[in-house]
């Protein structure tokens, strides 16, 4: 057996009396758990009656969330859909694309999840909300950072332009911070100024840090020299155009031409009067020490990862990632505190381990959603190796597996599993033949959709099973036009034979026909099974003595028997209903049929067991053909 | 066992149609108000302004009030148990209102009678179908249509009392289920159904027992068919196979089509039999029978690949319709 990852976490279930041993079965997403008898010690006492439900996960019932589970099942449809022939190079765009679609679902619902916990007064559901957004915030950035490094994979130069997009998209606050400062009176002289200057220099805007540097420099016309001098540097500073004619290695040249150049005015003591300009120089330079020396503006190891390769190393390559990665953390990161599980796996993925971003990952949500769809995206761009589990299935469709049937649980949202299930090549259909018959079929309408989709996919096994439910349902509520039409959708003949038994029971019962709408109109549907043609048949002959055409009656009535279409045990009742047509003034029957009847007849009663004495009404059979045959008189004993 | 919060919701799409030359979807739906409701909300219909009546899965019948000052809904009337079976729950499938008279169609094949502010029923009709019946409309004040799942049409008479429908219409062949019905806004004898199989059939209610034409419409089961109100050459339908189908006839011809005769191969449709009368005035469009002759336009309304569209209406140049994606879309500049 593997061993585990992390150790499990314990839930205590608070309703369950200590020491009580707990009996469990596991359903489609969730535990029941109830309370046995048995005691380790002691007599075993009576406990609590009641069957506790415990669901891991909770998002799928979130209102605003599940907004997040239908947009990106259309985009997962999407995605399956792109055509597997183009060359890699006109798919990735499009890939980059889906995967900006993706963040930008998961950012629509973090806003109207801020939106929700600032506006609502019920505290509970604010904490939740407040959670939930900054669970989606570390989501979206861990995508984002995916999205950097292996689905875009730009080369040296353009990544750690991408790398800083992404440390710029995820550090609002300092935005915030110098509105703040802007909109105060005399913004040079707001105590934070200094702060914002320095986050824009960290984040590399630079135009930004000028402009806010020109309100200094108004304030202190005796140091405006130096304020220039720091203007010329950062406006020099190069910033790779990947669109434009400078090859890398021309950039690089002209920018460490631009890095002596500060480190010049450093040596040169130009801004040692002014310790803020000092420091904006240092920083340039990309001093370890200085950058550490401000963690609280800097605020994540990350952050201090890009902003050093900026000023230190904008040239980097993908591959070499992971030694800054590695060590920017450790700097950062004091020996006390632990890194944290995002640490961890951001770690992992500048370290390009996908496989580990993705277990790690796994293991700190509740929710399959994340892996499920990021592995996928993943495993389109080809980055996944074919890393077969233990459990036969390979990494990508374990997680859609895992995520549809945690969806399948639910009332509205299993119809998106299905989608997902269709797209797992070796165990979708399984999966999905399972939970498909679990689902709850309240009302005929989702019936019909269940149907739909059983059939689509041949299912046919399943049709029949719900089919028989539905069918079961209706009769067991009288509905007998209903059952029957569950079972021509089934093509299932015996239970039409079975509904058929009942109208003739109810006929028998009764001496009239119920429902006659249906059976009047049964039309092709009849031939589905015997007992339906005989009671279709039957039918028409009642309507046919109504109208009182006997000798079409008489026939029809007579083949239902000689044919065999009728069962044996009715035919005591057809023979009852041809003696009004015996009897009456006109002769119906010819010869021929006559002889068939009395033919039937004596089939019937030595087929039947007849038990001695009772009198009964003797059956007067008046059969007369053209006067030539006298009359015959039968008995019977009646049953 | 699943916590199951249906919710009835009313939403403002904006004004009355502004400027604008865009694709008719111009900002976000806003909600107004909204109300718990027990059960699926199988059908839902306006009684007069404030007030809308819904179809419960549960067998209840509901009537809300829009409360327009304080932006609210509260429940003005409720009929728990309008539908069901003696020992279970039946689901109202089908609810159509003509102020105050609110007439509902349930699984269990009864017929109910209501009248808004009367407490009691009015009038049922017991074992109206043997099997579930889909829709409901009215064709006259006094006289309903309904659709069952055995692919008939009934025709009932209100002055009558009998509990028998006074005409039985269906297809001949196989017995479809029929889902929707509705009724063309200004000739009373026009209907038009939908059904399992996705086709659109329209029906003249005076004459036989079959469908007049039949048009092969979508690939699954058609869940709503509506005429436009004001423009009747317009009809929608939509379906469980994802797709909103506008179709447009054009009413005018050299020759009425009912002479001209023969069939067409591309769409599935009967030719009209010269009615027996002989001179009669220029039938409407959709008897015509004949769609392949440029009379007959389908354009799709959604982008595809949704998930079924389960319901729709069309108001004015205002379509609204709901998906199964837990979606709702909203056009507002319907060609009509």
């Amino acid at each position: 057996m593997e061993e585990v990852d992390v150790e499990p976490t314990i839930t205590n279930i608070p309703a369950i009396s200590d020491g009580k041993h707990m009996g469990f079965a596991w359903g489609p997403g969730d535990i029941l758990v109830y309370e046995t008898r048995y005691k380790a010690s002691g007599a075993s006492g009576s406990g609590c009656s009641f069957i506790h439900e415990i669901r891991k996960d909770e998002d799928i019932y979130s209102p605003i969330l599940r907004k997040l589970f239908n947009e990106s099942h259309h985009i997962f449809v999407g995605l399956q859909t792109i055509r597997e022939d183009l060359p890699s190079k006109s798919k990735k765009p499009q890939f980059v694309s889906i995967s900006k679609n993706y963040r930008s679902v998961i950012r629509a619902c973090m806003e109207e999840l801020q939106q929700v916990a600032v506006s609502t007064k019920n505290t509970e559901l604010a904490t939740q909300c407040g959670n939930q957004v900054s669970i989606l915030l570390a989501i979206e950035l861990i995508w984002n950072l995916c999205e950097v490094l292996f689905i875009d994979a730009a080369p040296a130069g353009s990544l750690l332009l991408h790398l800083l997009d992404w440390v710029r998209l995820h550090k609002a606050d300092v935005d915030e911070k110098a509105r703040e400062v802007l909109q105060s009176e005399s913004p040079a002289e707001h105590r934070d100024y200094w702060d914002v200057v320095v986050s824009y220099v960290l984040q590399g805007r630079l135009e930004e840090v000028r402009q806010m540097l020109v309100k200094q420099a108004n304030l202190q016309p005796a140091a405006r020299s130096m304020y220039k001098q720091m203007d010329t540097l950062l406006s020099k500073m190069p910033f790779y155009n990947p669109g434009g004619t400078q090859t890398l290695t021309e950039f690089d040249v002209k920018w460490r031409h631009w890095h002596e150049e500060v480190d010049r005015c450093l040596q040169d003591n130009s801004f040692a009067s002014n310790r803020h300009l000092e420091l904006i120089c240092k920083i340039l330079l990309g001093d370890e020490d200085t950058l550490l020396d401000h963690k609280e503006l800097l605020g994540t190891w990350y952050h201090f990862l890009v902003t050093r390769l900026l000023f230190c190393h904008p040239t980097v390559k993908l591959t070499e990632l992971h030694y800054y990665a590695q060590s920017c953390m450790t700097m950062f990161l004091d020996s006390r505190s632990v890194p944290e599980p995002l640490d961890n796996i951001l770690l992992a993925a500048f370290e390009f381990d996908i496989h580990q971003v993705i277990k790690e990952c796994s293991i700190a949500l509740n929710n399959w959603w994340f892996v499920a769809h990021l592995t996928d995206l993943l495993d389109h761009c080809k980055l996944l190796q074919s890393h077969n589990l233990h459990f036969g299935s390979n990494l990508r469709e374990f997680l859609l597996l895992e995520y549809a049937s945690g969806l399948f649980t639910h009332h509205s949202l299993w119809q998106l599993a299905v989608d997902y299930f269709d797209h797992c090549p070796e165990f979708g259909r399984v999966y999905l033949e399972l939970q498909i018959e679990r689902v709850p079929l309240e009302t005929e309408r989702k019936a019909l959709k269940v149907l739909r989709v059983c059939e689509q996919r041949q299912m046919s096994e399943q049709v029949r099973s719900i089919c028989k439910i539905m069918a079961m349902r209706a009769l067991r509520n009288n509905r007998l036009g209903s059952a029957l039409s569950w079972s021509i959708r089934a093509k299932d003949a015996a239970f039409a034979t079975l509904i058929s038994e009942r109208f003739l029971q109810d006929y028998c019962a009764k001496g009239t026909f119920s429902d006659l709408d249906l059976i009047d109109n049964l039309g092709p549907a009849m031939l589905l099974s015997d007992r339906l043609t005989f009671l279709g048949k039957y039918r028409e002959f009642h309507k046919l003595y109504g109208e009182k055409r006997f000798r079409e009656a008489a026939k029809l009535l007579l083949s239902l028997m000689t044919a065999k279409i009728a069962p044996q045990s009715f035919w005591m009742t057809l023979l009852t209903d041809a003696l009004p047509l015996l009897e009456q003034k006109e002769v119906i029957f010819t010869a021929d049929q006559t002889y068939e009847l009395m033919f039937c007849l004596e089939e019937l009663t030595s087929s039947l067991n007849i038990t001695a004495s009772s009198t009964d009404r003797p059956m007067q059979v008046c059969m007369s053909s053209h006067g030539l045959i006298p009359f015959h008189t039968i008995r019977l004993k009646a049953l | 066992m699943t916590t199951q919060d249906n919710r009835i919701s009313i939403w403002s799409i904006g004004s009355n149609l502004s400027t604008g030359m865009e694709d008719g979807f111009e900002g976000d739906p806003q909600l107004l108000c909204e109300h718990k409701h027990d059960g699926d909300v199988l059908d839902l219909q306006f009684l007069d302004q404030d007030r809308i009546v819904t179809a419960s899965s549960t067998g209840a019948v509901t009537i809300f009030r829009h409360h327009q000052n304080s932006q609210t809904i509260s429940v003005s009337q409720l009929w728990a148990r309008a539908h069901r079976y003696p020992c279970d729950n039946a689901p109202c499938t089908g609810v159509v209102c003509s102020s105050p008279e609110i007439v509902t169609v349930g699984e269990d094949g009864r017929i109910v009678v209501f009248r808004a502010d009367q407490e009691g029923v009015v009038r049922v009709i017991e074992n109206a179908d043997s099997s579930t019946i889909h829709a409901v409309t009215y064709l006259r004040t006094t006289e309903i249509l309904t659709v069952n799942s055995i692919g008939q049409l009934k025709l009932w008479d209100f002055r009558q009392q009998s509990n028998s429908p006074s005409q039985i219409l269906s297809l001949s062949g196989d017995r479809v289920p029929l889902h929707c019905v509705d009724r063309h806004p200004n000739q009373q004898h026009i209907v038009a159904t939908g059904g399992q199989d996705g086709m659109l059939c329209v029906w003249d209610v005076r004459q036989g027992n079959t469908p007049f034409s039949l048009m092969e419409a979508h690939t699954a089961e058609m869940w709503e068919v509506h005429f436009h109100p004001t423009n009747p050459d317009h009809l929608f339908t939509c379906s469980e196979d994802g797709s909103l189908l506008h179709w447009e006839t054009s009413s005018h011809s050299d020759m009425p089509s009912f002479l001209q005769g023969g069939r067409n191969s591309s769409m599935v449709s009967r030719s009209a039999m010269a009615p027996a009368g002989g001179k009669q005035p220029l039938i409407s469009a959709w008897l015509s029978g004949d769609s392949s002759k440029g009379r007959l336009e389908t354009t799709h309304m959604l982008p595809s690949q949704t998930l079924s569209v389960n319901s729709l209406d069309v108001l004015g140049p205002c379509l609204v319709c709901g998906t199964d994606g837990e979606a709702i879309f909203v056009n507002r500049q319907v060609p009509v």
